[in-house]
């Protein structure tokens, strides 16, 4: 029998509203598809496209941002620069053969744990139909010349010059 | 016995190649092959680009002569966006486009080519550079050669942003106006430019057509080729390097073929070997009929000798002269000696340099009206140049945003790679005999490639013996930093 | 006292960084006093083997420009990495994979299709590509392999320090070869330039608005640039605030923004990753389809984003060119995040 895709899904869920829904989701025992690894960020405004890529060089098939509804970050402006970032790294992405359904941002209330539930496991499944990502990344040299495995971790370790 | 020579890297010029010579049992060379051994892919990478990024793309072609790639790509948004610079753009692209010719010409002459001429072919290897050239012809002209290329590469720098990948090109004009203190700058340089030429052509005469053994050199049958000769020209026939239509005359200097750059494609093809990561460019209405020079041959050359060849005259007095000269010394038009070709560098640089101070001294060139703002939507454009090594050719397709979707480009040493191919061939056959050779006899083979396709050199290499030399550095306001002695 | 011995070599290169040398004009002879160089192919006639007659970290440095792309390429760094006692990377494309590095956004195939079958000189073609071995009536002839994607230096060889820019400006050049001659070289690892980014050198800092928001942006063709005014605030694309400085800003000089070429300051992982988020967070509105607009305006992300910087970028390449998975590279690259663990794997 043939095994089942399972993606890896990293979530980047805001302190204040996403994470605190995913957080109801679990104590009302709302089961949803255990493929998404949460990332606790104090505001989706925080979510630097670099954590996007590095989350993909590293193994992710998705990347999902949750943040405030528009008009309720804790930090007004947050979820605003999370929205102009995510419009045009999605773009970037696609020319780069990123699916757009790959990335995705969400607007997630701290009451809405069936969101949380519901779009995890929509992209869950949607994710799994366009298969495992299968990034080629090239194997670094470390610093004492050995050429390194192409583990995405050591990788980018060695990858802060100066 | 038979035996492989090989010359790896090949030295003293742009670019990566190596000579493979094959040596049959009687010691004598049965071919010898011009490998070049890299490819990058600009014409697939540029798909999807913004067309107004391409000049800047391009450039990276080349870093010796980004300001061919800079100006072809330049025009060829002119044509893709159906707009027309204002004249005093033109007349500032054209300016800063000549500054560009006279600094890759002196440079050549000098660092680079030069030395094999200037010094003698087979001299001790330490002694092929600029610092032997100012042993042979002087001091003097060392300083002079650093202090004029530093003077005009500060005109293209503060012109066009960066004498190194220039940002200056727009399509329907350039970004910004040259102020009166630059063309002040321009016209002091340029009057300097035309006396170093004048002067670089009278070291030609003393040096090496003075000397018998260099003249039978130059002449010999062993660097000579009879192809066509192609090159931009103006609607008097006299060779242009910024603009105007090509010229395609046959091997015995007849008018074969004229067509405007964008018609380039029904002229000229691109033809593939498998031992090479070049291609051939060859004329179509000739065909390719292999590795052959002659009138049946569609092997043909670009670059200074042959822009002389196909053209009437040099549309400046001096340069003129220069080019009556040279062709009466030579035996009249066309000249086929490929080592002739430093010698028409020189008379380009020249025409160069003239060209240059009649645009600074023109008034409208401090116009502040540089740009037409482009309104039409983007297809398909062509530009074509003549770069020091040759006609350049760049051609665009873009969708209606401006996005490229169809990049081609004819390098201008690909125009002349059938006939370089030919040359170290030719060269190898006449010169290498046995399996032991020595260093300075395959320095030889490789001149009859350095002709063509200079690029910098530059003495770099520990002093090889007591020369006097005194040598001020400054730094970028131009305060002297430090003095060197040697004397 | 014998002077350290230097190289020079080139890679998947334009010749450039060679001409930034020789801008050093005047200077280059102090640095002809400092140091011998006993090999560039561009300038001096010795051959590979004379660098094989070296004896290993006989050389005190080599400088290598240019991006890594054939097996010949990689070949000679390693060469030179074993004869070098320090390994200076030269230049955007060493660096970072330089303006060549976008050659990554398609596979090796669709570049050779293209180059040598497709473009419009080719039409009437002889159907031939180049191969790594020939055989011709007098005997056989070689190419190096054209590799599957570009690389940076550092990705097939160590390196000890990085020498930014497209091409590296002469000051700086002049500065890393005079304290590599004093001994006074910075930490391994680090990059030659100050790391601070361009908006703190550019003459029209002072002009560039505390909160800078852009309605719309602008194609450089577009406009005619104010000469004085920030290029950002007047809706042009300029990285600046993104890219290293020490260039004296040239581009601005010349009214054209800066397109990345000094790469990134050492608080960044993805050039332009970061470029892309500072642009981003300029736009002006918060309303969704007005940010989606003005994102399309922005209409080659990759070409503006990772123009010099593409190989060195934490996906290093267009995932999927031509549609199809990029498979195992025979010379080393393996694919990652192959996820068809189960749930919950590591």
């Amino acid at each position: 029998m043939p095994e089942t895709f399972e993606p890896t899904i990293v979530a980047f869920f805001c302190n204040w509203c996403t994470y605190i829904a995913a957080d109801l989701a679990g104590t009302s025992r709302t089961k949803y598809a255990p493929n998404t690894r949460v990332i606790r960020v104090m505001c989706s405004g925080r979510v630097d496209p670099q954590f996007v890529l590095g989350a993909f060089a590293r193994g992710a098939d998705g990347v999902l941002i949750g943040g405030c509804h528009p008009g309720d970050c804790h930090y007004q402006q947050g979820n605003y620069n999370a929205l102009r970032r995510f419009e045009l790294l999605r773009r970037m992405l696609r020319d780069m053969g990123i699916e757009e359904e790959r990335v995705r941002l969400e607007w997630i209330s701290a009451a809405e744990g069936h969101k949380v539930q519901a779009v995890c496991n929509e992209m869950t499944e949607q994710v799994r139909a366009l298969g495992p990502l299968r990034l080629v990344t090239p194997p670094r040299v470390e610093a004492d010349g050995d050429v390194g495995t192409p583990e995405p971790a050591a990788e980018l370790a060695g990858r802060v010059t100066s | 016995m038979s035996s492989e020579i090989l010359i790896d890297p090949i030295t003293r010029l742009e670019g990566h190649g190596r000579i493979h010579i094959f040596v049959n049992d009687e010691g004598s060379v049965d071919h010898a092959y011009l490998q070049i051994p890299e490819l990058r892919g600009f014409e697939k990478f540029a798909q999807g680009r913004r067309a107004e990024d391409m000049p800047q793309i391009t450039s990276r072609i080349c870093g010796v002569c980004p300001m061919a790639h800079h100006m072809a790509g330049t025009k060829t948004l002119d044509d893709l966006f159906h707009v027309d610079p204002p004249p005093a753009a033109k007349k500032v692209r054209e300016m800063v486009y000549d500054a560009f010719m006279v600094e890759d010409h002196a440079l050549h002459f000098f660092f680079l080519g030069g030395p094999d001429f200037v010094v003698g072919p087979t001299a001790p290897k330490a002694e092929r550079n600029i610092l032997g050239v100012i042993g042979k012809v002087g001091l003097e002209i060392g300083k002079e050669v650093i202090g004029v290329r530093k003077e005009i590469r500060d005109l293209m720098n503060d012109a066009a942003g960066k004498a190194i990948h220039p940002v200056f090109g727009l399509p329907g004009g350039v970004s910004q106006p040259i102020s009166p203190e630059l063309r002040d700058r321009f016209v002091a340089g340029a009057v300097h430019a035309v006396e170093f030429g004048k002067f670089a052509l009278q070291i030609f005469r003393d040096v090496v057509l003075s000397n018998a053994e260099y003249v039978d050199l130059v002449t010999s049958e062993a660097y000579t080729h009879r192809t066509y000769y192609m090159g931009l020209v103006d609607q008097e026939n006299r060779v242009n390097f910024y603009d105007g239509h090509l010229r395609v005359v046959d091997p015995d200097g007849k008018e074969f073929l004229t067509f405007e750059p964008r018609d380039y494609l029904e002229h000229v093809a691109e033809h593939v070997e498998p031992w090479s990561y070049i291609k051939f460019a060859y004329l179509k209405d000739v065909g390719w009929n292999g590795f052959n020079d002659g009138a049946d041959s569609g092997v043909f050359a670009v670059a200074p000798l042959a822009r002389l060849n196909a053209s009437d005259g040099m549309s400046t007095p001096v340069a003129q002269e220069a080019y009556e000269e040279f062709f009466s010394t030579l035996g009249g038009r066309p000249v086929h000696h490929t080592l002739a070709t430093h010698w028409a560098r020189l008379v380009e640089l020249v025409n160069a340099a003239e060209r240059m101070g009649e645009l600074a001294a023109d008034p409208e060139i401090t116009s502040s009206e540089v740009r037409t703002i482009p309104t039409a939507t983007p297809t398909e454009g062509i530009g074509v140049v003549e770069a020091p090594r040759g006609t350049l050719i760049h051609h665009y397709q873009t969708d209606e945003r401006g996005l490229i979707t169809q990049a081609n480009l004819i390098v201008a040493t690909q125009n002349n790679a059938a006939r370089i191919a030919l040359s170290v061939d030719k060269a190898a056959k006449a010169l290498v005999h046995g399996p032991e050779v020595n260093e300075g006899l395959l320095n030889e083979v490789e001149m009859a490639f350095r002709a063509y396709d200079p690029c910098f050199g530059c003495a770099t290499h520990s002093l090889p013996g007591e020369m006097p030399l005194i040598v001020e550095i400054r730094g970028p306001q131009n305060e002297l930093v430090r003095e060197i002695r040697r004397d | 006292m014998t002077k350290p011995k230097v190289a020079f070599y080139w890679c998947a290169s334009c010749g450039g960084c060679e001409e930034a040398v020789i801008d050093l004009a005047e200077v280059v002879l102090d640095v002809v006093e400092a140091v011998d160089i006993v090999f560039w192919p561009v300038a001096l006639d010795f051959k590979i083997s004379d660098v094989e007659a070296l004896a290993d970290g006989e050389l005190a440095a080599s400088f290598v420009n240019g991006a890594i792309r054939t097996s010949e390429q990689r070949e000679m760094v390693e060469l030179l990495r074993r004869k070098s006692g320090a390994v200076v990377a030269f230049g955007a494309c060493a660096w970072l994979g330089g303006i060549p590095g976008l050659a990554n956004l398609s596979s090796r195939e669709s570049i050779l299709d293209y180059v040598y079958h497709e473009v419009p000189s080719m039409q009437d073609g002889n159907g031939v590509r180049p191969q790594e071995e020939t055989d011709v009536p007098e005997g056989r002839l070689r190419l190096p392999h054209f590799d599957e994607d570009v690389r940076t230096l550092d990705q097939v060889i160590d390196v000890d320090y990085y020498l930014p820019g497209c091409p590296p400006p002469p000051s700086l050049i002049a500065q890393a070869v005079t304290a590599l001659v004093e001994g006074k070289l910075p930490e391994k690892g680090s990059v030659l330039a100050p790391d601070v980014a361009l908006c703190a050198e550019c003459p029209r800092a002072g002009t560039k608005p505390e909160d800078l928001k852009v309605e719309r942006f602008h194609r450089p063709y577009e406009i005619v640039a104010d000469p004085e005014t920030c290029l950002l605030a007047q809706g042009l694309v300029c990285l600046g605030p993104a890219t290293r400085s020490g260039c004296d800003a040239v581009c601005i000089a010349a009214n054209m923004p800066c397109t990345g070429c000094m790469g990134p300051t050492s608080r960044v992982l993805d050039h332009g990753a970061k470029a892309l988020s500072a642009i981003a967070s300029l736009m002006q509105t918060q309303e969704q389809e007005e940010i989606a607009a003005l994102a399309e305006q922005l209409v080659d992300p990759v070409g503006t984003f990772y123009r010099y910087s593409l190989p060195a970028s934490l996906l290093h390449r267009h995932v999927a060119p031509d549609g199809a998975r990029a498979e195992v590279e025979a010379d080393g690259a393996t694919p990652v995040g192959a996820s068809t663990r189960g749930g919950g794997g590591s």
